[in-house]
């Protein structure tokens, strides 16, 4: 397989003239993963795009040792991302989960014949919705850095240092308790404006370079027509909570709200 | 198909750098699986793993006490997803 060239899948697309042609012309001169020509396979009522990936580096023995690359995984990422979001400027765009790929174009084609029902809903469902994400960060005091004393205090007592141990658990506390009220914040001001709503883990770690520690990392489907004021009632969420942020990243492709699709199987 | 016109290019430029860690979020544990007739069966690659260990494990160990909730309980709202079964709501 691995001199073989597979057909790597990013998005499904309505087939339909207008939106095919709308992706197509989104398509043209661009570059998709491993710097392939992206082109549009339809079949029933919808299309997929598609580009021709080296089987060394996609077949599933080398995905699993490729995924652990962090390098390869983001140059990945960002390509894949690229044709969704290329194609979701131009119209509705179902994204389909990283590297899905296929032994050849017929069978990306027979897929979407298949499928065309399961994706045509889906599509509906998307039609003039962008996803946001919307996290909520906390500056919570460390818990190993009980206040420094003062140079020019006079020397420590035990009593001091209690006070300085509760006055810094307060503050902990007190962030916490902001940071709580901030999430209700950002769920209540969604209400009326959003349609659903995903939940992705806290982001921590080395990728998570945002000061602050993560406590509750969303996403929402928004109807395009209220996709600024939905972003503006987020972004004022915690003005008045101190201590506490809130980061409104996309208009995102909807690929948090896939999930009715996930684990369909053959019969 | 209503709606097509309201695509006017209105997002950002294709291309915009996104933070890594938001794109992996969606990639990894998003986007439509489909089983069956792929020749990579990637629902077999447990991608949410990967990302563990391609982006947190490194310096954190003990990486499942650090991801229980942060937050107590928050209630389930009528338009909840279920956040693609990485835990119930």
């Amino acid at each position: 397989m691995n001199g073989q060239r597979l057909s790597y899948a990013y998005a499904v697309v309505r087939s339909s003239d207008p939106a095919a042609q709308r992706a197509r012309s989104a398509l043209a001169g661009l570059r998709g993963v491993a710097d392939a020509p992206v082109a549009l396979v339809r079949s029933g009522a919808a299309a997929a795009a598609v580009s021709a990936v080296p089987g060394a580096e996609f077949s599933e023995a080398a995905l699993k040792s490729r995924l652990e690359d962090l390098d390869w995984l983001e140059a990945t990422a960002r390509a894949h991302h690229l044709v969704i979001e290329t194609l979701a400027a131009r119209t509705t765009v179902l994204p389909l989960r990283l590297a899905t790929v296929y032994l050849d174009d017929s069978r990306v084609e027979r897929m979407l014949a298949e499928r065309q029902e399961d994706f045509t809903a889906l599509l509906d469902r998307f039609d003039d919705h962008v996803e946001w994400g919307v996290k909520v960060y906390a500056e919570i005091p460390a818990l190993s850095d009980p206040a420094e004393p003062v140079p020019s205090d006079p020397p420590d007592t035990g009593r001091a240092y209690l006070r300085r141990r509760r006055q810094h658990r307060q503050a902990r506390e007190e962030t916490w308790r902001a940071a709580e009220e901030a999430v209700r914040r950002t769920e209540q001001r969604a209400r009326g404006l959003a349609v659903e709503r995903a939940r992705h883990r806290p982001q921590q770690g080395t990728l998570a370079r945002l000061p602050g520690e993560n406590v509750a990392n969303d996403a929402y489907l928004v109807p395009r027509l209220a996709a600024e004021e939905f972003r503006d009632r987020m972004l004022h969420a915690a003005d008045d909570l101190p201590g506490v942020r809130v980061e409104v990243t996309g208009p995102w492709a909807p690929y948090s709200f896939t999930a009715p699709l996930e684990g369909v199987r053959q019969p | 198909m209503t709606g097509h016109d309201a695509y006017d290019d209105e997002r950002p430029l294709a291309g915009t750098q996104v933070a890594l860690i938001d794109l992996l979020d969606r990639l990894l544990s998003g986007g439509v699986v489909i089983t069956g007739d792929v020749v990579l069966s990637i629902a077999d690659i447990d991608l949410v793993r990967v990302s563990l260990r391609a982006v947190v494990i490194a310096i954190r160990e003990q990486l499942e006490d650090q991801w229980a909730p942060v937050l107590p309980d928050r209630t389930p709202t009528a338009y909840d997803h279920g956040g693609h079964g990485d835990e119930p709501g």
